[in-house]
């Protein structure tokens, strides 16, 4: 199993890591299509009480379907390849961002708020200086979920040809190939952990201020 | 001395309550008072203190700032003209000591020199040594320091009136001891009117040149500490007194 692993990867390394590129380039792009959908969207749903509580429920319970009927359901509007993959990867990768940031928004407290108007902010100040920095560290938790399912569900767009490591896959299941399933398995395991990894190195850095403690001289 | 602000038959009234939260308050601050406004819970105290900084509207009478109506302000550049304090502080969590004190300063695009003077100027003023607070965060000073940022923060633009709605309510016995003689200190240094919201009586009769003291959304006295102790207008402030003299008492013992 080690010899034939080591000799596909000696063999193939272009394809492999051109499966690894295209797996990053699609979840990547899932993932910034959904954070641009779904922070203001999140943000919006907080303007009242009713419209959070909709937007909650609803977000919660598409979440249970799985992307794979998302996928299979695509074929017949946007076809096959990259498209449909990412598609349902931003339908995928929205709920968790979405919901993290109204969650975000929602709980910031009403005096820092007031304080912030109070001390002279407009609207427009109060948002950039106050909300959004206080907002942070949920919606970097929404991010890093979205980030870490979409990784892992891309594995499926090679179900219908939108590559990846997925490729890798669904070749050894077609093959009878145990080696190019154990390559695969570990690769996208290694690409999520680095990039929950990654995240939380983000998050630190940005975060600072939570962590400091005593003398910062 | 110019009246700093000035209360004309002012109402307010919240939807659902029974009644008003300020109930047709007339009243005249001179500039350089230390009001203390005294009432429990409910009384109208917070909301009187937010009509100033407009964080409310009336709904009925005018309220002026050194003469004129303040419903006729833009509210945004107004209210950097008084500072703002209240129980929960309210540090901003993402920014160190200096730029919390700096926001307001920042906004009037000072110059650089001049903000950074003026943070040392002010940690100082608070009491805190400078070059050991300005680059802290918040999380990593205690309850009364924190407080004491926060009043740097809103006496940073030299504003010429100070709300402080229960400032020390959070704070340990000692430190809020500490904190009301320097708050004392503060205003007797800037000659700037002062309106400090309280619940406890003897902070209120401590701090205050003259006392506010509210129940139902009425004033039912408002006068120095002494002639309140002598002469009090009601039963409401004679049960008031009476309490705080127990205590004495109790304490003398």
């Amino acid at each position: 199993m080690a010899q034939s692993i080591l000799k596909y990867l000696e063999q193939n390394m272009d394809t492999y890591l051109q499966a690894i590129g295209e797996h990053l380039i699609i979840s990547l792009l899932s993932l910034l299509l959904a954070a641009i959908i779904g922070i203001p969207l999140g943000i919006l749903a907080t303007q009242n009480q009713t419209l959070y509580k909709w937007v909650t429920t609803t977000f919660n319970t598409l979440r249970i379907i799985p992307s794979l009927a998302v996928l299979i359901f695509l074929i017949p509007f946007v076809g096959t390849g990259a498209k449909p993959a990412i598609i349902a990867l931003v339908v995928l990768g929205i709920p968790p961002i979405l919901l993290n940031t109204a969650l975000a928004f929602y709980s910031i407290p009403e005096f820092m708020i007031e304080t912030s108007m109070a001390m002279g902010m407009s609207d427009f100040q109060s948002f950039w200086k106050v909300k959004v920095p206080l907002a942070v560290p949920y919606m970097l938790t929404g991010i890093k979920t979205a980030m870490v399912e979409i990784i892992a569900s891309a594995t499926l767009a090679a179900y219908i040809g939108g590559g990846g490591v997925g490729n890798i896959i669904f070749t050894g299941l077609g093959l009878n190939r145990a080696d190019l399933l154990f390559i695969g398995g570990i690769t996208v395991a290694i690409l999520s952990m680095l990039a929950n990894v990654t995240m939380s190195w983000l998050e630190k850095y940005i975060l600072k201020y939570k962590y400091a403690n005593g003398d910062t001289k | 001395m110019s009246t700093a602000i000035g209360f004309k038959n002012v109402s307010k009234h919240f939807k659902g309550a029974g009644y008003n939260a300020v109930d047709h308050v007339n009243l005249s601050i001179e500039h350089g008072e230390l009001i203390t406004i005294l009432g429990s819970s409910g009384c109208g105290k917070t909301t009187l203190l937010k009509m100033i900084n407009r964080l409310y509207e009336p709904d009925e009478g005018r309220i002026e700032f050194f003469g004129e109506d303040i419903s006729s302000s833009d509210p945004v550049k107004f209210r950097r003209k008084i500072g703002y304090v209240i129980q929960q502080i309210g540090l901003f969590p993402h920014m160190t000591v200096a730029d919390n004190i700096a926001t307001v300063p920042k906004i009037l695009k000072w110059s650089k020199e001049k903000i950074n003077a003026r943070i040392d100027e002010l940690l100082e003023l608070v009491g805190l040594e400078p070059g050991e607070f300005r680059n802290r965060y918040p999380a990593q000073l205690s309850g009364g320091q924190q407080q004491r940022i926060g009043l740097a923060r809103a006496l940073a633009v030299n504003p010429d009136v100070m709300l402080l709605d229960e400032p020390f309510g959070a704070i340990d016995a000692i430190n809020r001891i500490n904190l009301q003689d320097e708050l004392l200190k503060i205003h007797a240094a800037s000659k700037k009117t002062f309106l400090f919201v309280t619940h406890d009586i003897n902070e209120a009769f401590k701090l205050g040149t003259r006392v506010l003291i509210m129940d139902q959304g009425n004033i039912q006295q408002f006068d120095t500490p002494d002639n309140i102790v002598e002469n009090p207008a009601n039963d409401f402030v004679r049960s008031l007194i009476d309490s705080v003299k127990g205590q004495e008492r109790f304490i003398g013992d």
